[in-house]
């Protein structure tokens, strides 16, 4: 009888689920710790309402975008000490008895889900948030309160992929989670589930991003800006927010499909009763594939930008890059079937799949040399973004011919999910979309906080960063060639692996100490912020961003301009038209919203419910998400109007202030 | 002046240290590199041979790509470096056709003397395709198990755990299955690798040309002893492998139904062992278990004679397994 009230209540959640091995739990308390303290620290300092009203509830792109960003760079963290463990344990060949089998396997299934959804995903959405709708002559997003609810959908998935570390326990079947090892029959437990709906809530909280910021960029450029005028950049993250929008809901169905096999028994993907793993694996890739562009075309856009303003020179080749980014979105759906040449499809299809994979690199080839030739007669200052441009050209030809050799269906035989794989793919990751973001990051910081970042520091993290790089990949390559797969935990010593693997960890710990000085690098620019105001434009900008006060105002633009070329910002500045007297109009801007996070929970509620199968608490919380969504989109008056004469007021409040600094 | 000096000084400093970083590097690479077994590179089989000879050509190919842009790279960006006033600026140099061209161009024609290459390879190295020779093919059954591999020789009534004796310059069929999850069966010294999957049946096709023993393992994580799922493979004379053959098929263990379900328990580290094969259709049921529509829900009715080759044809070609 006690039983099951217990099972009705707490479905398969037992007192024995919080119970966690030495280095979890101490991971776990850890965690928890931090959020006391921060709980704490805020209750102390009286911030909660700052908090509510300044953050949380926040509509502003420009403040969600910051918030993405932290959720990213606290995830970075995360996955880095998961890669840290994992090198430790590989280095010391298991000796050290830091993790058993399945706790490995769990950190390296966790450590691939982090790095892609909470720090990739969380990375692009932050720049996306905070640059797109300013550099088209915006001043939000199409759908404001949309973005909000998309950011707590990502938090709440952050939060369900961490929570294995406080109760129960997180998937070990790799990030991909192939079935039929992340079934039922091989993977009874909760991990599998955490998994699913960990990506999945933060997966429709990425739809939902992608139709926002499309319909943005189509609907809401400023007078003039032609599509073939937008910034490269902009056109970046139209074709990567396209590929959302096609890509993603594959994921959700693929994720919904695995999620009925496990949680109602069904056999899409189970070997019996006519389930057929390999339709998995296709579907995913469908998804997967078309993702590694969705990352990697924003920092390809990011790119654009930094080259062209550190070379003091237009971008070379407009057009050229233009195809080529529509070539690479649009080819990216046809090459999934590279992922598992060895699945056994016939020679003809792996020969189509290869070549359309090879085809690829012929825009992104066009990309490289346009980029080299944006520096060609140019006055080049090697600023950290440019630093950091030069290392991802670098890595990125490097795995890129590592790329393409594996395209070939016969040498792929011999790499496929071996390290020289993981090398591969984590050359293009982090030396593409990592990169592109610290370069995007170090570019627009002052634009965002009004002072600059330290050079120096910045500096120092480069170098330690591309050297630690070389030092954690160039051995994974070379354990490739000697046979070594991936995600093994232990191996056989006589091969001879341990040295390249403690390299490889040597390699990691130099990254650790970049990030440490990006972190210093960032404490230190704010101690010494009043000594490094930036001004409205310290880079000699090119695009519509920088024409904006830094930080910008709560409305971006006082006046929309109006953009008659290319590069609009160096345009006008070339012009030197003298400023008429602006005539201000009243703006209307969307008023906070506290709907967004109690969304946010209810989801929370519902997917943390069902992972648990406490039933009765899924259906409330699905409720709770669906009433408190009504009740947000029937507010009639979801803006508020700033006037003119208040917005000519707080212009020439800003004005006088840019003065004080000058004189 | 002195203001010069210093700036040589720290550029030449600059020079030493990085040198001395990117030298050490290499040093310590080539260190724990040197004298290690590469079989990916280091082959002893027909069809790793050719895809070794294929990483190489594609490697090559490659670098008539990768060399220019990096030499350009690091040229232009000295040259128009903001110090340098003497080169030479335009900020407005926007494009040229030319050489705009020429970038879409070349990398078109690499890409489609690759396609060749790739069309040609993929066809000639398809793991399907049987190995042309004189001597005629060994037939081998592979299972990849909780967490182990069985061979079984149909033909010669012997089954093996966790290693396989092969006879040199004798290509081997292998047919490819899994009771477990998906795994992959790879032994980069004689060829690349191919997945095992649940009711299905992939195929693999490979020929040692020398004898010695080479290391094989799964690719693709199946659980908590993944790591454990290696064997080796001996390629041997032919007499010395007839031999074994009677050896092995005169040996205690043998491997009947019945055994065969102990077998496919959850185990790690099993070592090698040899059996006598008591039934020859083993591989078939294996397959055929996962292959019925019903079976996950009433496993009574299904009745298939799975010793009738011509289903094994159905599922000769992976996907044709689908719609059976």
């Amino acid at each position: 009888m006690f039983e099951s009230i217990q099972q009705i209540v707490f479905g398969r959640l037992t007192f024995e689920d919080f119970i966690h091995e030495p280095i979890m739990a101490g991971a776990g308390i850890g965690m928890v710790g931090a959020l006391f303290a921060v709980i704490i620290g805020l209750t102390f300092f009286k911030k909660w309402k700052w908090l509510w009203h300044n953050w949380i509830t926040a509509l502003d792109p420009k403040k969600i975008g910051i918030m993405y960003l932290i959720v990213a760079a606290i995830m970075l963290f995360r996955g880095l000490a998961d890669a840290l463990l994992l090198r430790a344990q590989q280095a010391t060949n298991g000796s050290a008895e830091l993790l058993n089998s399945d706790h490995f396997q769990q950190i390296f299934s966790a450590h691939g889900s982090i790095m892609i959804f909470f720090v990739g995903m969380g990375v692009i959405f932050g720049i996306f948030n905070l640059i797109v709708p300013s550099q088209i002559g915006s001043r939000d997003v199409a759908f404001p309160f949309l973005n909000s609810v998309s950011f707590w959908l990502f938090a709440v998935g952050m939060i369900l992929i961490n929570m294995p570390m406080v109760v129960g326990e997180f998937s070990n079947a790799g990030w991909l989670a192939y079935p039929p090892l992340s079934g039922l029959e091989y993977n009874p437990g909760v991990g599998v589930d955490y998994w699913i709906w960990a990506l999945q809530i933060s997966g429709i909280g990425s739809l939902l991003s992608g139709i926002n910021f499309f319909t943005t960029i189509i609907k809401m450029r400023a007078p003039g800006m032609t599509l073939m005028k937008m910034p490269i950049f902009t056109w970046s993250v139209l074709m990567s927010t396209s590929l959302i929008m096609f890509a993603f809901p594959i994921l959700t169905v693929t994720l919904g499909l695995l999620a009925l096999d496990r949680t109602l028994g069904m056999h899409f993907f189970t070997t019996m009763a006519g389930g057929n793993p390999m339709m998995y694996i296709n579907l995913i890739w469908a998804w997967g594939h078309p993702e590694v562009y969705i990352l990697v075309l924003p920092a390809f856009g990011i790119f654009s930008e930094v080259v062209a303003t550190f070379s003091k020179k237009r971008i070379f080749g407009y057009t050229s890059m233009v195809i080529a980014l529509v070539a690479i979105a649009f080819l990216s759906f046809t090459v999934w079937l590279h992922h598992f040449f060895t699945m056994g499809a016939g020679a003809d299809v792996n020969t189509l799949f290869g070549i359309m994979t090879m085809v690829i690199a012929i825009p992104t080839g066009v990309k490289v040399f346009n980029w080299i030739f944006t520096m060609y007669r140019g006055r080049v200052d090697f600023k950290t973004p440019m630093l950091w441009f030069m290392g991802f050209i670098v890595t990125f030809t490097l795995g890129g011919l590592a790329g393409v050799m594996m395209s070939v269906p016969a040498v792929d035989f011999q790499f496929h999910n071996s390290l020289f794989l993981v090398a591969h793919f984590h050359t293009m990751i982090v030396g593409g979309v990592l990169f592109g973001a610290f370069a995007g990051f170090a570019y627009w910081f002052p634009k965002f906080t009004g002072f600059m970042l330290n050079e120096r520091l910045g500096r120092y993290a480069f170098w330690f960063w591309i050297v630690g790089f070389l030092l954690a990949f160039v051995p994974l390559y070379i354990l490739g060639f000697m046979g070594a797969t991936r995600r093994l935990d232990h191996y056989d010593p006589s091969l001879g692996w341990q040295g390249l693997f403690i390299v490889a960890g040597i390699g990691v710990m130099l990254i650790c100490v970049g990030v440490f000085f990006q972190l210093l690098q960032i404490v230190y620019s704010v101690i010494k912020r009043k000594e490094n105001p930036a001004g409205s434009d310290p880079w000699d900008a090119r695009t519509l961003e920088w024409a904006t006060n830094s930080p910008p105002a709560e409305y971006v633009f006082a006046t929309i301009p109006t953009v008659t070329t290319r590069d609009a910002f160096w345009e006008m500045k070339q012009t030197k038209k003298k400023p008429t007297e602006p005539e201000y109009e009243d703006i209307w801007l969307p008023k906070n919203s506290g709907a967004g996070i109690i969304i946010g929970l209810f989801v929370l509620i519902f997917s943390g419910a069902i992972v648990w199968h406490m039933w009765w608490l899924a259906v409330l919380g699905l409720l709770g998400a669906i009433v408190t969504t009504i009740i947000k989109l029937s507010d009639d008056e979801p803006d508020y109007k700033l006037t003119a004469a208040k917005i000519a007021k707080h212009e020439l409040k800003l004005k006088l202030k840019l003065q004080e600094k000058t004189v | 002046m002195r203001k010069d000096k210093k700036t040589i000084f720290k550029r030449v400093a600059q020079v030493v240290i990085s040198s001395l970083v990117a030298l050490s590097i290499i040093g310590v690479l080539v260190f724990v590199t040197q004298g290690r077994d590469m079989p990916v590179l280091d082959t002893h089989g027909t069809i790793a041979n050719q895809q070794r000879d294929l990483i190489l050509l594609t490697f090559g190919l490659g670098l008539l790509v990768v060399i220019p842009v990096l030499v350009m790279l690091f040229s232009i960006a000295w040259r128009y470096r903001a110090g340098n006033k003497k080169a030479k600026y335009q900020p407005e140099f926007d494009g040229h056709l030319g050489l705009e061209a020429l970038w879409w161009g070349i990398p078109c024609i690499i890409i489609i003397v690759l396609a060749i290459i790739t069309y040609v390879s993929t066809h000639a190295l398809d793991p399907y395709k049987s190995i042309e020779s004189k001597t005629e093919a060994l037939k081998v059954q592979v299972i990849s198990l909780e967490w182990k591999w069985l061979f079984i020789y149909p033909d010669k009534g012997v089954a093996t755990l966790n290693y396989l004796n092969i006879p040199e310059d004798t290509p081997i069929d292998m047919t490819i299955t899994s009771d477990a999850p998906m795994n992959s069966f790879w032994v980069p010294a004689l060829a690349g690798q191919v997945y095992s999957m649940t009711g299905m049946s992939t195929k693999l096709h490979l020929m040692a040309d020398t004898v010695g023993s080479y290391k094989g393992t799964s690719a693709n994580i199946s659980g908590e002893g993944f790591a454990d799922m290696r064997f080796t493979v001996n390629s041997m004379t032919s007499d010395n492998f007839s031999k074994w053959v009677i050896e092995a098929a005169n040996s205690k263990n043998a491997l009947s139904k019945d055994s065969y379900a102990q077998l496919a328990k959850q185990s790690k580290n099993d070592g090698e062992k040899t059996y006598m094969l008591m039934n020859n259709g083993l591989y078939n049921e294996i397959v055929m278990k996962y292959m019925s529509h019903q079976a996950a829900d009433k496993p009574a009715d299904t009745k298939i004679d799975t010793t009738e080759t011509h289903q094994m044809d159905h599922m000769d070609h992976d996907m044709s397994g689908m719609d059976m």
